[in-house]
């Protein structure tokens, strides 16, 4: 595996190279696949290394690869302001069992977003303080965003409850 | 009653409270709230006019933009976009575009980098007009916020010189723009950015230093930066705690390196301090809309469109004519641009902070994954931890100047 240039990515094989899969830099974005189990681990090193200072958790939101095994793919996405540098972290979850550690312990930003996931997706997160779905309403069934939800079906909408 | 030196003091009213039976009240706000300009509906807890805890649910715009756009082609995303933020359609218009073409890899000529520059920065002073307008409105000030809205009105009206539309401009396309600046464009524009200057200027006196306004906002809804950073919050809301972050400075696209620009920062994160980045960001906004006006007259006419086959649209003259055109025009119109496998990430500065856009391909002319990072929702999360303990008139202001966009923040 490489490190293709990025600190990041470098810093990430020397540290934690038993939880990263591969890493590639297509298109300039460094970008490394992790273990679901250790993707705390690794945003807790990106974010507290002071050469890699990922203050920012950018962006959560998951890919759906129906027909591959595992099924769906988390994708994280970081920002350090005070380097300037960008990384992506990616890790494959299993339909089976849709469920990895949350990340809102280390970066209160994945909270909605992970809420939105969960909403979307059916992605279950272990520790996440409040996982209720963001867009969606309760009594909702099923989650849209996964590739087998037909895009024509229709739900009644159910009124608001307290 | 006496103080602890063992001086007397007449009884406080809370001495009289303390013992007094109260309870927490529930209270309801919204969805459609006329002192909100969005719609969301927040569940406050209250303790008298103190705010306890705040749920804020959001989604009542939910349109499925992320499912539609996977299920038509790359060009049939564009309209969508138009429809996150309504305010600053261009911008979002450019951050999906940018984000395909980094995809595919394609080069766009200098001139067209230009035209998306003029029609992003107009749009986003469109966008800040509606927040510092609305956000006066629901202050109950009407006259700036006719003032605000006047300006806008000038602004709609130069991008619907430019793009053939006022509010979803789906100006900005795959490898270009959707046509040349018309040449009446220039003179109108010095026009109209004189009229918006003037504007601005009434509406800074009747707003910046009015006291009413500034006990409204000063000290309320303050964030720290170290709390901007963990909620990942970017944009004015960020910069008003004094980060100079702006992706236009700090990751250039287009031509931005080669503008003459200043990014407003403030001290304290309050209210009043995001009131008035957004202000200064107008005219920075405006001196950007000049030089490109200015650039796009000394560079004379040229290409306004990549060349390249997988995204070019062949002269209509030529379809009529000749058979290859037909077929490429009809493949183009009926599946669009087949977008090499793979992902990428493409983050813009919008008007509220960094739009980014997750693409995935495989390789066909269908998306498998359009995310739309939006900056409305990120920046809306950290609203209760800003709210705990404050009033709840605190609100009002702190909603309007986070400035949650219903299109981008529920897609």
């Amino acid at each position: 595996m490489q490190d293709h240039g990025s600190r990041a990515l470098r810093r990430l094989l020397d540290r934690l190279p038993e939880a990263v899969r591969g890493t590639h830099a297509e298109r300039g974005d460094a970008t490394a696949l992790v273990d679901p189990e250790r993707v705390h681990d690794v945003l807790r090193l990106l974010r507290d290394d002071p050469d890699l200072a990922f203050e920012m958790l950018t962006d959560v939101t998951c890919v759906d690869y129906l027909g591959e095994e595992p099924r769906f793919e988390m994708v994280y996405h970081l920002y350090s302001v005070a380097k300037n540098h960008r990384v992506r972290i990616k890790a494959r979850v299993a339909e089976s069992a849709p469920e990895l550690p949350s990340a809102v312990a280390l970066y209160p930003s994945a909270n909605w977003m992970e809420r939105e996931v969960w909403d979307l997706y059916g992605i279950r997160f272990r520790g996440h303080p409040d996982l209720r779905r963001l867009l969606l309403y309760d009594g909702f069934e099923g989650h849209p965003l996964r590739k087998d939800y037909p895009k024509e079906k229709r739900q009644p909408l159910v009124g608001p409850r307290n | 009653m006496a103080d602890l030196a063992g001086r007397s003091r007449a009884p406080l009213e809370d001495d009289f409270e303390r013992d007094l039976h109260t309870e927490h009240q529930l209270l309801n706000m919204g969805p459609s709230h006329p002192a909100t300009h969005g719609t969301v509906k927040f569940l406050i807890e209250l303790d008298g006019e103190s705010i306890v805890d705040l749920d804020i649910q959001v989604g009542y715009l939910h349109r499925g933009f992320e499912k539609e756009c996977e299920a038509g082609t790359w060009y049939q995303a564009i309209p969508y976009t138009d429809r996150l933020n309504y305010n600053s359609a261009a911008l979002a218009n450019l951050g999906f575009c940018l984000a395909v073409e980094k995809l595919i890899g394609l080069e766009t000529p200098e001139r067209c980098h230009w035209l998306r520059v003029l029609a992003g920065e107009l749009a986003r002073i469109a966008d800040h007009l509606t927040r510092c307008g609305a956000g006066c409105l629901e202050l109950q000030a009407m006259t700036p916020f006719l003032y605000g809205i006047e300006a806008r009105e000038l602004t709609w009206d130069l991008l619907e010189i430019l793009c053939g539309a006022r509010v979803t401009s789906h100006y900005i396309r795959i490898g270009g723009v959707k046509h040349e600046m018309p040449a009446s464009f220039p003179a109108i524009c010095g026009t109209n950015i004189a009229k918006i200057r003037a504007l601005l200027r009434d509406f800074d006196e009747v707003v910046t230093s009015n006291r009413i306004f500034v006990d409204r906002l000063k000290g309320t809804g303050v964030i720290s930066q170290q709390e901007c950073l963990r909620y990942a919050v970017t944009g004015p809301m960020l910069r008003s705690t004094g980060v100079a972050l702006d992706v236009r400075k700090d990751e250039p696209y287009l031509v931005y390196d080669q503008l003459d620009f200043d990014v407003p920062v403030g001290e304290v994160g309050d209210n009043y301090d995001r009131y008035l980045v957004c202000v200064e960001e107008m005219q920075q906004s405006l001196r950007l809309v000049e030089q490109c006006v200015e650039k796009l007259a000394k560079l004379g006419p040229g290409p306004v469109n990549s060349f390249d086959p997988r995204v070019r649209w062949p002269a209509k003259g030529r379809v009529f004519n000749q058979m290859e055109e037909l077929i490429q025009h009809f493949k183009s119109v009926t599946e669009g641009p087949r977008v090499p496998a793979g992902e990428v990430y493409q983050a813009i500065e919008s008007a509220n902070g960094e739009l980014g856009f997750y693409l995935v391909s495989d390789g066909s002319a269908v998306p498998v994954k359009v995310r739309c990072r939006p900056p409305s929702l990120i920046n809306l999360a950290p609203m209760p931890a800003m709210l705990r303990g404050a009033f709840l008139a605190d609100l009002i202001p702190t909603f309007d100047f986070i400035n949650m966009v219903g299109g981008e923040c529920d897609r």
